[in-house]
């Protein structure tokens, strides 16, 4: 999902920490140095890395391409190759016939079946392109906060990780409790009642 | 502060009742928006609101789509003690106009609309395009924080249980 989208949505997170200077270097070295690997032609079942916002399955942060001003955007990208289902049990069934026949046996072992899934397993992620997914970042420097493009949970997870990884800052989650603690100025005395709330009945 | 996910757990109610508020902000004190916002030129309901209603034994979900849906399941089941999870919310300031929906227990935004840069040509437009999302996106989240230090304000005083507790109440058996 992209920025300049139709329609999107968005999770919002705080940044905390600070970059070592100077900030944009920083800020490239940790894109590159987590750059989003291709998998189509080896066995890995998924990638997960930093891409370009303006051209995702050509990623180049040469010339500070994911610098706007007061804002910085870059995107996550996260491939997977998925095996239908039942293509993948047809393959399974038919190599579990052929070792049958090999051996002139009636049954496999455990071991023996594990293996053959296995083995089908990586036949797929060989010969499989990964599907990808691109989540556009929004990152506003100045004000420490950062707007992710999917509100899906595992796409979420995967920012967090990287995002730490990457440049060494935490990214909370901006839900109620937190937007009330962090980013609304209250005093301590205030988030101490904000603490000791319980829900409101509205039934009379 | 707390554990993420306790406090996500433990304060999902703020957001409910965010949204609950609000929407009778909407209904019976626009002008406080206006007073909160005052670039804001109108802000209503969209075409979805969802409620949830546990306090049965079983859980209920309410959902209200269209855009010529009624609102009156909407507080028939406000009424049986649901309260709002999910509302769909117009909002315009000047000639500008918005749509979004957001979740109050993460206050997650989706279907999110804003008004449409300028046409991209060239890479100079791209830049353009993004800085000008960029500050639609904000525009909203801004709106949505002052609305919610408003919100949260008001909850931790007395006043909430005093004034705004009864006047909603009121607002929900009259409708």
């Amino acid at each position: 999902m992209g920025i300049l989208s139709s329609a999107v949505s968005i999770t919002r997170y705080k940044v905390e920490g600070k970059l070592n200077e100077p900030v944009l270097e920083t800020i490239l070295n940790g894109l590159e140095q987590n750059l989003v690997s291709e998998i189509d032609d080896d066995v890995s079942e998924r990638a997960v890395g930093w891409t370009s916002f303006e051209s995702p399955f050509k990623p180049d942060f040469r010339g500070s391409s994911f610098d706007f001003g007061s804002y910085l955007s870059f995107s996550l990208r996260i491939d997977k190759k998925t095996i239908p289902p039942k293509v993948f049990q047809k393959y399974r069934d038919l190599e579990s016939a052929r070792r049958l026949a090999e051996t002139g046996r009636i049954y496999l072992s455990r071991d023996e079946k594990q293996s053959i899934k296995e083995d089908v397993t990586t036949l797929f992620h060989r010969k499989l392109p990964a599907t990808p997914n691109v989540y556009d970042v929004l990152w506003n420097l100045n004000g420490s906060r950062l707007l992710f493009f999917s509100n899906l949970k595992v796409a979420n997870e995967e920012l967090e990780t990287l995002f730490f990884k990457s440049f060494g800052l935490t990214l909370i989650r901006l839900f109620p409790y937190t937007i009330a603690d962090l980013a609304l100025d209250l005093s301590l005395e205030k988030r101490d009642r904000l603490l000791k709330l319980t829900p409101t009945s509205f039934m009379e | 502060m707390l554990d993420v996910s306790v406090s996500y757990n433990r304060y999902k109610f703020l957001g409910h009742e965010f949204l609950t508020w609000l929407w009778f902000l909407i209904e019976k004190n626009p002008d406080l928006l206006n007073q909160l916002n005052p670039d804001l030129v109108s802000l209503e309901i969209g075409n979805r609101i969802m409620l949830k209603n546990s306090t049965k034994d079983s859980l209920e979900i309410i959902t209200i789509k269209g855009d010529d849906a009624g609102l009156e399941e909407g507080i028939l089941a406000l009424k049986k003690g649901a309260v709002v999870t999910e509302l769909n919310l117009h909002s315009q300031c000047g000639d500008l106009k918005w749509q979004f929906t957001l979740k109050g227990e993460s206050f997650n935004v989706s279907n999110f609309k804003t008004p449409e840069p300028g046409p991209i040509e060239t890479d100079e437009d791209i830049a353009g395009a993004v800085l000008q999302k960029a500050f639609f996106y904000e525009n909203i989240m801004a709106l949505i924080d002052t609305m919610f230090k408003h919100f949260i304000i008001l909850r931790i005083s007395n006043k909430w249980n005093s004034e705004v507790v009864p006047l909603i109440k009121a607002w929900i058996r009259s409708a």
